[in-house]
């Protein structure tokens, strides 16, 4: 498991070249309680109906699709590139992938993966003989 | 890009310093001062694009997770644009472990000296998905002025 870093300024996102197009990466938040495995995606200006989130072969696959600029002449001050997100994560545990939820609210994608009822900790009742 | 960020305290040498910038950036191509279409490193934040019309200009900022009621958006002397506000941390969960933690979050502020001058009573702020856009209406004097061309 990575050791938590916290950054406050965060670091940029490079644009990945990938089948020809061009995706940046999101920066994503990956925590785990005893019962869930839980993402925060921060995916600005993606349009919810062009979000796609599968889950295949154990592995978590995120497509944002983001509308382009509006048509204009020329940007005065270009500081970032507006562009679809992809990313896609290997899972560390075994989840439910029926019970997987995801909201998207104000830029960001939350997606909650709850473990499987055999693998949540269980408390055992001690018999005192 | 990263010289129009900074509050600089001579505002006449604004727009030599854009000028001299600009002419950098033809010179260097991508690789001047401004790395022109590639992200900027993030010591300001928040990044912003800007652009404009013959009525406005547009100042867009990404802002995931904000509300508009945690941004401060001010607009002083015509010409410059703070934009201050704070992200939360997520909510603190008990006993959580970490596998990765690249949103960063915490107050910022960020002055920016717009190359038009603004009207400040016509300024529009929207935040949706994520995305900050403010919309300035430029000052009468700055706007074009069509000049009809008679043929002689």
């Amino acid at each position: 498991m990575t050791p938590v870093v916290k950054k406050v300024v965060p670091e940029v996102v490079r644009p990945e070249v990938t089948r020809g197009a061009v995706f940046f990466t999101p920066r994503v938040d990956i925590y785990e309680t005893p019962e869930e495995l839980v993402f925060l995606c921060d995916l600005p200006g993606v349009t919810p109906a062009d979000l796609k989130l599968r889950f295949v072969h154990g592995e978590l696959i995120l497509h944002g699709k983001v509308p382009p600029p509006p048509a204009l002449t020329e940007f005065l001050v270009e500081e970032y590139g507006v562009g679809d997100f992809y990313r896609s994560f290997t899972l560390p545990i075994e989840v439910v992938p029926e019970n997987i939820k995801a909201v998207y609210k104000e830029g960001v994608l939350t997606v909650h993966l709850p473990k499987p009822e055999k693998v949540l900790p269980k408390q055992i009742p001690i018999t005192v003989a | 890009m990263t010289l129009l960020t900074r509050r600089f305290p001579f505002g006449l040498l604004e727009g030599e310093m854009a000028r001299f910038r600009n002419e950098m950036n033809e010179l260097f191509g991508p690789w001047g001062f401004g790395m022109r279409g590639w992200p900027t490193l993030a010591v300001t934040y928040p990044p912003v694009n800007i652009w404009e019309n013959e009525e406005f200009i547009y100042v867009q900022a990404e802002l995931p997770g904000m509300k508009l009621e945690d941004l401060e958006i001010t607009v002083t002397g015509n010409a410059q644009l703070t934009i201050k506000g704070k992200r939360r941390p997520m909510p603190t969960v008990e006993k959580v472990e970490w596998h990765r933690q690249e949103r960063g979050f915490g107050p910022f502020g960020r002055t920016i000296l717009l190359p038009i001058p603004v009207v400040p009573d016509k300024v529009e702020a929207h935040l949706e998905n994520g995305v900050l856009i403010i919309k300035m209406a430029k000052i009468p004097a700055a706007k074009p002025r069509h000049i009809p061309v008679h043929p002689g």
